[in-house]
């Protein structure tokens, strides 16, 4: 019921830009259908990890500068080398390995010291990760220098920049972009694990009232660690997606802000801040319409400012909406 | 019995008149009727086992809560407050248990927070501290800056700060809830001091309590109640203590309570001077499969504290805990569920239940193993573990996947109860397992209780140890086949259940039996 709710609005979206923006700006063009997928993709990987988080009760605001550090990971293994004898060229195979296991690895170390500190010191998510999204914003420009990283051009046609190409035409394989199916698989793997292990009944249980999970016998902090570093390792995978999506470059200064449209597609998804409630599908469906709306924004030739007030407008009605049908049930 | 007893008469001095007030939430009639009054200069001892409605009352008279019917009477007028601020601007202010105080603000701040005094929109501090400093002086704490942040205070401290509160409002009736569980021996007597001179006043005060020694030392007169009734009223020392007691627990409901004649075997779970941060100072009690163990006492005496030290949820300071036979270090919950404990808590709102999962997560959420292949958890294999159970006990609902929430508090609790049984603990530790729920959800509880300690031969299910803290002395002398009573965090001997009546268990709760 909820889910088919969701659909609906995912429709009336997409039907009201499909009907409404002129013909000429092409908001259903292949082109722009193809820009609209790769948003998607990274928004949509980040909020995977996001939603176990919310689900588990907490909240992760540093998910947005993972992103960007992960990406600036990701240049950074890719650009090792002198100028004129870089590794890449001498590894075109493994470095990109290296350079996700990398960018994977920072931001789960950065999930692992989110987790740490807010069951070490007690101190609730919301702050903890208002400190590190400084300061893994901070680290990214370090490790950049405070400039672009620019990796060898021969780094375009390695996979890794790859991952966001359009395929060839809509009917032949792989028919989507390569990081959406990587999104779709994850998406799955995580609802199916979220579902039928013990750690995902955790997951909610602790979400759900800690207490109860505590008198249970439910492992509090090592399942509230093992969440940050969930969140952070699917932060670290979109980070290599926005490392792709803009054109092989590590740019410190990207993904600002991204943690909010990562929450909202969470929150329009069904997902409860007050924890045990959420959907890895609602969350897809809320990406989905963050991204239209965004795109869909731009081709209407909205200005910046109306474009933000009908994106934070959205996310109010779909909560409040969520909200009156939840009371209606009880 | 209240026939016994002359029904109060109206005076003309009376000050604060209630009569026949009536309040139900849903199907629970809390109040059914209550008739007492109250003069001006005059100390009234309201008494009463937990759950008789002194907290509802308090409610109702503060205008927390509005009655179904009856009427009030303030000074002569109808008195209908429309919420606390309202009954505190008519002069009948509440002291309540849980101090209601600003932690960061200033004592002066709190005594005349929303009635402020201003110039225009801007504080009048002067006036303030003025004001505060008149009413800390008249509770006693003249030394006292009124600037004094109230996280500073000492609890004593914050509960006079609390009733300068009242008296800065220039209240005409003041109610005190159990004022002294919290206070050491030298504040209940300075306390005591400051009701007498607010009585001097002519201040008409509420005074609730089980302390009967209290009662008879502070107050003028007494109310009892029970079952949400007033009982009985009278003079102080003219009535017997025992009679007061008898008032207070005089039921007769033998048939709600099975108890099949069992025999403990082996030893499975001992305390030993148990100790922990505040609470318990010392409990030591041997618990043995076959055997239903209670401890009674006084809300706060430490029972509930026992419990959580034992289970892990609480950290012990001292003692030791021996598990069929073996010293066992402290450990967390995860560690005494695998010992084969098992707690229900006595908050199943806050921490029993998580409400909005469903009851086959919450019965299975401490035992997820065997509902599925490869450690997987089957959502459809959890409802098939808590279908059994639910058709047991009965457990009234829809189905394994309604959530919790929508439940009534008895189906809650025997969610609460079940998840022990799917667990297959061999020690159950009970908190208060029957507070707010249904007689009928009572009986099968009680049931359950019977049976598990029993155990069942045929299917091979041995005798479980049950250990069960309640404040319901009836419902313990009812199904326990030992008693410990706990004073102020020390645990007493538990001894048969033959050797204690409710009158004896209420003196040892209160201290009586020590004086006497």
């Amino acid at each position: 019921m909820a889910l088919l709710g969701r659909l609906a609005a995912l429709a009336a979206v997409y039907a009201f830009f499909a009907i409404l923006t002129p013909s000429a700006k092409g908001f259903m063009s292949d082109a722009n259908t193809q820009l609209m997928l790769q948003d998607i993709a990274v928004v949509a990987m980040a909020a995977i990890g996001m939603t176990i988080v919310i689900i588990a009760g907490g909240i992760d605001l540093s998910a947005g500068s993972s992103i960007a550090l992960s990406m600036i990971t990701t240049a950074y293994v890719l650009n090792l080398g002198p100028e004129g004898g870089k590794l890449i060229l001498a590894h075109p195979v493994s470095l990109p390995l290296v350079a996700v296991a990398a960018a994977a690895g920072v931001s789960t170390l950065i999930g692992f010291i989110n987790g740490a500190m807010i069951t070490w010191f007690r101190i609730v998510p919301f702050i903890i990760t208002l400190g590190t999204m400084q300061m893994v914003r901070g680290f990214a420009k370090l490790v950049a220098n405070e400039q672009n990283i620019y990796p060898p051009a021969e780094v375009q046609d390695l996979w890794v920049a790859r991952l966001l190409d359009p395929s060839k035409t809509v009917l032949t394989w792989p028919f989507l972009p390569m990081a959406v199916w990587l999104v779709i698989g994850a998406a799955l793997f995580t609802a199916l694990f979220l579902r039928y292990t013990r750690l995902g009944r955790h997951i909610f249980a602790i979400g759900s009232n800690e207490k109860t999970a505590l008198l249970c016998g439910v492992p509090l902090a090592r399942t509230k660690i093992l969440v940050y570093m969930i969140g952070g390792i699917f932060s670290g995978l979109a980070g290599v997606l926005f490392f792709a999506r803009l054109g092989s470059i590590g740019q410190p200064t990207e993904a600002i802000g991204y943690e909010l449209f990562v929450i909202a597609a969470a929150v329009i998804g069904g997902a409860s801040l007050l924890g045990g409630r959420g959907t890895i599908l609602g969350t897809m469906i809320g990406a989905l319409i963050i991204t239209i709306l965004r795109n869909g924004g731009v081709k209407m030739g909205w200005p910046q400012y109306t474009q933000e007030i009908v994106m934070g407008a959205v996310i109010i009605v779909a909560v409040a909406i969520d909200n009156l049908r939840q009371r209606q049930r009880s | 019995m209240s026939d016994a007893l002359p029904p109060p008469l109206p005076t003309t001095s009376v000050l604060l008149a209630v009569r026949g007030v009536k309040k139900s939430f849903g199907a629970t009639k809390a109040l059914k009727g209550v008739d007492l009054t109250l003069e001006s200069g005059q100390v009234l001892a309201l008494i009463g086992e937990n759950g008789a409605g002194k907290s509802t009352l308090m409610k109702v008279l503060s205008g927390a809560h509005a009655a179904d019917s009856g009427e009030m009477s303030l000074a002569g007028v109808p008195y209908r407050p429309n919420g606390p601020l309202h009954a505190r601007a008519l002069g009948v202010c509440m002291i309540y248990q849980e101090l209601a105080l600003a932690p960061h603000l200033s004592a002066m701040e709190n005594i005349l927070l929303g009635i402020e005094p201003t110039h225009g929109p801007f504080m009048n501090w002067r006036e303030t501290r003025a004001v505060a400093r008149r009413a800390l002086d008249e509770v006693g704490l003249p030394d006292l800056d009124p600037a004094t942040p109230v996280a500073k205070l000492s609890i004593a401290e914050q509960q006079l700060v609390e009733i300068a509160r009242a008296v800065a409002v220039g209240c005409k009736v003041l109610v005190l809830d159990e004022p002294t569980s919290s206070l050491t021996q030298k504040d209940v007597q300075a306390l005591f001091a400051l009701v007498r001179r607010l009585k001097a006043k002519g201040v008409a005060i509420v005074y609730i309590s089980h302390a009967l020694e209290e009662v008879s030392s502070l107050c003028d007169r007494f109310t009892v109640m029970r079952d949400g009734e007033t009982v009985g009223h009278g003079q102080v020392g003219t009535v017997p203590v025992d009679r007061i007691i008898s008032l207070m627990v005089g039921r007769d409901v033998e048939d709600l309570y099975p108890r099949s004649p069992r025999t403990p075997s082996a030893p499975i779970l001992e305390l030993r001077s148990l100790a922990g941060q505040k609470a318990p100072r010392s409990a030591g009690v041997m618990l043995r499969r076959g055997e239903v163990v209670g401890i009674a006492g006084l809300i706060g005496s430490g029972r509930t504290e026992t419990l959580r030290a034992l289970f892990g949820l609480d950290p012990i300071t001292a003692g030791e805990i021996r598990i069929h036979g073996e010293l066992v270090p402290p450990a967390g919950p995860a560690t005494r569920w695998a010992q084969g404990l098992g707690l229900v808590s006595e908050d199943r709102k806050t921490e029993g239940l998580a409400q909005n999962l469903s009851i086959a997560e919450n019965l299975t959420l401490s035992r997820l193993d065997g509902l599925g292949p490869w450690g997987l958890v089957r959502p459809s294999r959890q409802n098939a573990a808590a279908a059994p159970w639910i058709k047991a006990f009965p457990i009234k609902c829809q189905g394994g996947e309604q959530s919790v929430e929508a439940l009534s508090g008895g189906n809650q609790q025997k969610v609460a109860i079940a998840r022990l049984l799917h667990h297959d603990c061999d020690v159950l530790l009970l908190d208060e397992p029957t507070r707010g729920i249904d007689v009928g959800s009572k009986a099968q509880i009680y049931a359950w209780i019977d049976r598990l300690a029993l155990g069942d031969a045929a299917t091979g299910k041995a005798p479980k140890a049950i250990l069960v803290v309640s404040s319901y002395l009836p419902e313990l002398i009812g199904i326990c086949d030992r008693i410990a009573v706990m004073t102020r965090g020390e645990l007493g001997e538990a001894r048969p259940v033959g050797d204690w009546t409710e009158h004896a268990l209420m003196l040892a709760a209160t201290g009586q039996d020590r004086l006497t």
